[in-house]
């Protein structure tokens, strides 16, 4: 059932959110063994949470757009008194005397939250297989990665163990894994959603966003969790959007550009169904063409610049003074030092050294500096495309789910991965990936809408018919 | 010698830089913290308007030019630092541009003050001299993680230790005529560090500079700077060079010490702090601010000055102003008194005191300055006023603190010269020191109610005429 359903049924008494919370308990212990998505089951606290919602259901109350709907939080999300790992070992032992905006946000819109979800380390990959837990795997495929890094997020939705999740998006980290599991991600505009209280990997570019079965679902839950959040100086000083209102509003006379550079970045399949997907809002009254933005190719090399130049910084506080993994040493440098050694992963260090190096003394111009300027472009080319069209549409991965293991010895090609959804996140804009068919290989394929900043609303009216194309 | 100061100054807000907790002194260890503060992961920072403010009429008080501004982070570990990195200003300050004018008439440039968060505390336990390196364990006070601070840098204007112990003087006097802050040094609420080269006369380029930190007082200060000039002109002079490099003030041997060299100088890896916004006060904000400042000391000092009718580089002008008299004074010239009389009276006799009703100030001067009170006299009428207030006509009466008439004085000191024929020989041979005997004798004679100078006056006439 989806989201928007339970919470309907909830609220008209129709169905307990006992009864609801228990049937997704009850997937979860049918496949999370196989499938580990999460880094914590919030059993106990679930059900006292639904009996709550349940009482003041009985007693006249409305608990809220989101009653009883169970939602899987990704575990860079602070929850109060409750781990928050971000699946590093480098957070053993914390727990948050604090609730992230986004989380007091569910709670008081009657969500039942389930569980805390598998990721990439510090949200650094593509696959939740950087994960000190061990990784996901793909629902359609167990041999496969479910993409990430909120790959346990969408995992835990597309196998019904939640019906919706948060995750974060800093270079694509909700819409790859969505695409490859075959559900909706989204990634508001920056500052449309708090960050306060999400573990930050690179604080100019991460942004928290829904993944659900459904496009209705997305906009439901967007509507909960985004609005101004005085905590979060990014925060834009405006209202959540009204984006359910608008989902039958149809795309009569929308102009939508078919963005080139992504479609040649991709496997033959996957383009394919971008076309399909040009058909079909074509075919609803959109003027479809075809659109380039040539910026977008400098993405992937910016973002490994600024992204990783951020979380050096970010992540210096993990250094076993006040908190989590602390490995002694025989003085202040040596116990940083190896308890660093020991609470990080490979990735996350490869990470931290190439920002360290990006920003050091002699270096800063030529990398960090040079990655500002071209995130410049990228934002003016696409201004210069939002001229001419209202929303830009392309693949968001460049192939389906691939194997576990098949990159991971590469970072590299593990970071084209991102290449789609990148350029989004330097421009500081929204996109949303949302399941459009399948590859040969029988796995979900995505189909990417990307609109200029704040234009969720446009973003969501095509997401909408794109939807309705299918079924 | 060549000093440039930079001045850490504790604003002082009601709550921290970047979050509602409390910035105060003295408090429970650990007790004014929260996520923000203590830089758990997910916190994230809101600036504090007040300490916006605070920070604009610092550099409004400094002639600076309050410009749009951008925070950036500086990387470093450091166990105080929850974040392990500070959030600071870096290329776009706050204020640039600006200058301190001295008592003495000399002016220092500043190069800017910019706001930036303060660390924790540190106090490292057994072993190390009190240093990380080398104790058994730290201990970190977190409270001061995030109070506001902004850091005064001069330019390299200041060529001697008093100029230095002046402008940190002036500096202080401005953070509290503002209200910017305590300034207190003893409590760490300001705090200088020093950078020191020296060069011989006339020569235009700098010398290397050696940066001295541990700074405690303004007497440190200016032992500091002395030892430092001491120490690096004695390598100049043996062919040596001076090392650039960070040097630590021990107060009690009197001497600094080498803390790490440029080459082991941190690389800060300056980028901007992407969870601020850049920072732009709206132009009525700012008219606001620079309207709502009260007069500062050079200004006061030279109103003061001109009342008076003195140059404003007397000493005892800053003084008044200092101790915040100089209305009192401009009052009691008002009422009649002598300028200069009334400066060196409340220089003198009122600093640290409550200040006396201005006509009543006024009234002692007037009769001192008319011979009705001797200057013993009128400072005993002075300090009965300070203690119980009241008319100092009554209170001289109540003291019988008759002026005396000239001729009672003149016999006095006639009769005194007569008893010590030999001490007036030497004093009209020219022994001047001897005056003060006779006037002991006189003032000794007429209970102490005779007038000094009078006295001194009749010495010289009698020995000129005789």
């Amino acid at each position: 059932m989806s989201a928007a359903g339970v919470a309907a049924a909830v609220r008209a008494g129709a169905r307990a959110a006992v009864d609801v919370v228990e049937e997704h308990l009850a997937s979860i212990a049918g496949r999370e063994d196989e499938l580990h998505a999460f880094n914590l089951v919030l059993a106990d606290e679930a059900r006292a949470a639904a009996e709550e919602i349940d009482r003041r259901v009985a007693a006249g109350e409305d608990p809220g757009p989101l009653a009883g709907v169970p939602v899987a939080l990704k575990d860079n999300l602070c929850t109060r008194g409750i781990a928050t790992t971000c699946s590093s070992r480098i957070l053993d032992g914390w727990r948050p005397p604090y609730d992230a905006t986004v989380v007091t946000r569910l709670r008081e819109a009657g969500a039942v939250l389930v569980g805390k979800t598998n990721m990439d380390e510090f949200a650094m990959g593509s696959s939740t297989e950087n994960s000190a837990f061990g990784p996901t795997r793909n629902p359609h495929d167990l041999s496969r990665v479910p993409g990430g890094s909120s790959g346990g997020s969408a995992t835990a939705v597309a196998a019904g163990f939640a019906a919706a999740a948060l995750g974060s998006d800093t270079g694509g980290s909700i819409r790859q894994p969505a695409a490859l599991c075959g559900v909706v991600g989204v990634k508001p505009t920056y500052g449309l959603v708090s960050r306060y209280g999400l573990v930050a990997f690179a604080s100019s570019l991460d942004q928290v966003g829904p993944i659900t079965t459904s496009v209705a679902d997305a906009a439901a839950v967007l509507e909960v969790i985004a609005g101004h959040d005085p905590a979060d100086s990014t925060s834009l000083p405006r209202p959540a959007p009204a984006l359910r209102a608008v989902l039958g509003e149809g795309v009569e006379g929308l102009r939508v550009g078919v963005l080139r550079e992504f479609v040649d970045a991709v496997d033959p399949e996957v383009a394919a169904r971008v076309t399909a997907a040009a058909t079909a809002l074509e075919s609803a009254g959109a003027k479809v063409d075809e659109a380039s933005v040539p910026a977008t190719t400098l993405g992937l090399s910016a973002y490994y610049l600024i992204a990783t130049a951020e979380a050096s910084s970010n992540l210096a506080r993990y250094d076993g003074v006040r908190y989590g993994l602390r490995v002694d040493g025989d003085d202040i440098t040596s116990m940083y030092g190896a308890t660093r050694a020991a609470g990080f992963g490979a990735e996350v260090k490869r990470r931290i050294m190439l920002g360290t190096y990006a920003l050091s003394a002699g270096y800063y111009d030529a990398y960090y500096g040079q990655a500002q300027k071209a995130r410049t472009l990228i934002i003016r080319d696409f201004d210069a495309a939002y001229g001419s069209y209202d929303l830009l549409l392309a693949p968001t991965t460049p192939t389906t789910a691939f194997e576990l293991g098949a990159k991971a010895g590469d970072p590299l090609t593990m970071y084209l991965s991102d290449v789609c959804t990148i350029p989004s996140n330097l421009a500081g804009h929204p996109a949303m990936s949302l399941p459009y068919g399948r590859g040969g290989d029988g796995l979900p394929i995505g189909v990417q809408l990307l609109a200029p900043a704040l234009g969720e609303a446009t973003m969501f009216r095509a997401a909408a018919v794109l939807e309705a194309s299918l079924a | 010698m060549v000093v440039g100061l930079e001045v850490h100054c504790e604003l002082a807000t009601a709550t921290k830089l970047f979050c509602s907790c409390r910035n105060a002194f003295g408090d429970e260890p650990n007790t004014n913290v929260c996520p923000v503060c203590l830089g758990l992961p997910g916190s994230l920072p809101v600036l504090n308007r007040q300490a916006v403010e605070l920070a604009m009429r610092v550099g409004l008080a400094l002639h600076c030019s309050v410009e749009p501004s951008v925070f950036h982070r500086k990387n470093y570990f450091y166990p105080d630092m929850p974040k392990d990195y500070q959030v600071s200003q870096y290329d776009r300050p706050i204020n640039v541009g600006g200058f301190l004018d001295l008592p003495d008439g000399s002016r220092v440039g500043v190069t800017r003050a910019h706001m930036e968060e303060d660390t924790g505390k540190t106090t490292h336990v057994g072993g190390g001299g009190g240093r990380i390196h080398g104790a058994d364990h730290s201990l970190v006070d977190y409270n001061r993680a995030g109070v506001p601070l902004v850091e005064i840098v001069s330019e390299p204007d200041i060529r001697s230790s008093e100029q230095a112990k002046a402008y940190v003087n002036e500096l202080r006097a401005i953070l509290v005529a503002i209200g910017a802050s305590d300034a207190r040094m003893e409590e760490g609420s300001l705090r200088v560090d020093a950078n020191v080269s020296m060069r011989r006369a006339g020569e235009a380029a700098y010398g290397t500079r050696a940066e001295i930190k541990n700074l405690n007082s303004v007497r440190s200060l200016g032992r500091a700077l002395e030892h430092e000039a001491r120490r690096q002109v004695g390598l100049l002079e043996a062919g040596e060079a001076v090392v650039q490099e960070t040097r630590h003030w021990n107060e009690d041997e009197g001497r600094t010490s080498s803390m790490r060299s440029k080459e082991e100088a941190y690389d800060y890896r300056y980028f901007p702090e992407p969870d601020l916004v850049p920072l732009a006060p709206a132009a009525e904000w700012l008219a606001g601010v620079e309207a709502g400042l009260p007069a500062l000391p050079a200004a006061r000092r030279l109103a003061l000055a001109d009342a008076a009718g003195v140059p404003p580089t007397e000493p005892a002008v800053a003084t008044v102003v200092s101790q915040g008299l100089d209305d009192l004074v401009t009052a009691a010239v008002g009422a009649g008194a002598d300028g200069r009389l009334a400066l060196n009276r409340a220089a003198n006799e009122l600093a640290h005191k409550p200040a006396p009703e201005p006509v009543a100030f006024a009234k002692v001067l007037v009769m001192e300055a008319g011979g009705r009170l001797t200057a013993t006299q009128a400072k005993a009428v002075l300090a009965e006023l300070v203690a119980g207030g009241g008319d100092p006509e009554e209170i001289a009466k109540a003291k019988g603190f008759e002026a005396l008439g000239g001729d009672v004085v003149a016999e006095a000191v006639d009769a005194a010269i007569a008893a010590h024929p030999g001490e007036w020989e030497r004093y009209a041979g020219g022994e001047a020191k001897l005056a003060g005997f006779f006037v002991g004798k006189v003032m000794a004679a007429t209970a102490g109610k005779a007038d000094g100078k009078a006295v001194t006056g009749l010495l010289r006439e009698r020995s000129a005429n005789r």
